[in-house]
């Protein structure tokens, strides 16, 4: 009887609720991501898919190519670098002329992983643009680097040099302007766009290279 | 139990009376954040409706049960549950609106409406009080909402559900979708508020 009684005190038997309803609760979640994940990421894919053109050829030029009709050719690969997987897609217009390489990269942001579209051009000597596909940053702060008046600056930075943050006015052309009051989700967005750099670069010329080749050697004749 | 209000008195309190954004004050993260333009107010308070409803409804069939030293961290157990339930169904079937809404739609556990009700209302009364009180509570914090995204969408770009309302010379008042503008229009309008009551009630006396 005594036992009876110090076990209904004891703290575990006491939440007892709190376990049973976590339990519960656990296990619908799970049950509700295993039936939503596949269409969340659908979702994720499509909207990839969706951003590519304007990555690699600026949003003007995507905008017109979609009015004509067109639409540029996208094929997906993994790509190993300095330890870690990338996914790249490769673009290509319609008479399979290279349009430029666009790479999946994500690291740690300040609350987040935060997750880019990196854009590369045909030639691999400047990035085309970045896109941020997912973050989690400060409301108000850090998620500005959402917007594309501060994305824009990236586009047209040429590969040869790490990009740098600055607080004040950017002048010099590896300068990156800092988000005001977020310093900190801006470093990482640019660190994120220099380890691709650093980690691709070779890798994707070389791959450029062996297209090019390909190319002259099919239709050598023709354009010497 | 007999001072308790009755389920339709509850449901009446919500809208009104006992506002929760312009009476009691509460869930003011997501009415200042997320109230520049009308999408995404009513996004955040189908999302808000659906957790206080469920979370209502579940804590008043446990009421029970609860011992009230345990009872907060059961509150925040099942609201986390609802609003992640409501992030991932928003992830799939509105996915813009997800990203558009980011970190405010997880941040629905720290509304203090929600953990509110269940205190006040969900633990002590029936499931249809408890029912009843949070599709009240729901349509305050909706039409709360709503009344701060059209004067701040309207002013601020001259459109109301993304379609163009005023005159496309007007002037956007950009600070009207900014963090600026939502605190000038809770202001303005919780004065109104307050100032039509006064009246009502002065005529009353």
């Amino acid at each position: 009887m005594e036992k009876w009684s110090r076990l209904r005190n004891s703290n575990l038997f006491q939440a007892w609720l709190v376990l049973l309803l976590s339990l519960v609760f656990g296990m619908s979640l799970a049950s509700v991501e295993i039936a939503l994940k596949p269409r969340i990421q659908a979702n994720k894919i499509k909207e990839t898919m969706e951003k590519i053109p304007g990555v690699v050829l600026g949003s003007d030029r995507a905008q017109a190519m979609q009015t004509a009709g067109e639409a540029l050719d996208i094929e997906p690969m993994t790509v190993e670098a300095g330890g870690t997987f990338y996914r790249v897609y490769r673009t290509a217009f319609d008479d399979n002329t290279l349009a430029g390489f666009v790479v999946k990269a994500s690291a740690q942001g300040y609350a987040d992983k935060i997750e880019l579209l990196v854009g590369f051009d045909a030639h691999v000597k400047r990035i085309t643009g970045v896109f941020v596909l997912d973050q989690k940053e400060t409301p108000g702060l850090g998620n500005k680097i959402v917007e594309e008046q501060w994305l824009d600056q990236f586009e047209g930075r040429s590969l040869s040099s790490p990009l740098v943050v600055v607080k004040t006015r950017a002048e010099k052309d590896h300068e990156i302007d800092a988000v005001s009051g977020a310093t900190i989700s801006s470093r990482c967005v640019t660190g994120i766009v220099n380890q691709t750099v650093e980690d691709l670069r070779n890798k994707l010329m070389v791959k450029k290279q062996q297209e090019s080749n390909a190319a002259n050697e099919k239709g050598g004749n023709g354009h010497g | 139990m007999a001072d308790q209000p009755t389920a339709l008195e509850r449901f009446v309190q919500g809208i009104l009376p006992e506002n929760p954004v312009y009476r009691q004050l509460l869930g003011l993260c997501p009415t200042l954040a997320v109230t520049n333009n009308m999408v995404s107010a009513v996004t955040m308070a189908c999302s808000v409706a659906f957790v206080l409803l469920c979370a209502n409804v579940v804590i008043s069939l446990i009421r029970n049960l609860l011992k009230p030293h345990l009872r907060i961290v059961i509150f925040t157990l099942t609201i986390a549950t609802f609003v992640t339930i409501a992030d991932r169904v928003l992830a799939a079937y509105l996915y813009q609106m997800s990203k558009a809404l980011g970190p405010y739609i997880p941040l629905i556990i720290v509304n203090c409406l929600i953990i509110c009700r269940c205190e006040v209302c969900a633990s002590r009364q029936s499931v249809v009080t408890a029912a009843s009180d949070a599709i009240g509570q729901s349509i305050g914090f909706g039409l709360a909402l709503a009344s701060i995204a059209a004067v701040r969408e309207i002013l601020g770009t001259g459109m109301f559900f993304n379609i163009q309302v005023l005159p496309v010379a007007w002037p956007d008042w950009v600070i009207m979708v900014l963090p600026p503008g939502a605190f000038l229009t809770l202001g303005l309008l919780l004065g109104l508020v307050n100032f039509v009551e006064q009246k009502r009630a002065g005529r009353k006396g």
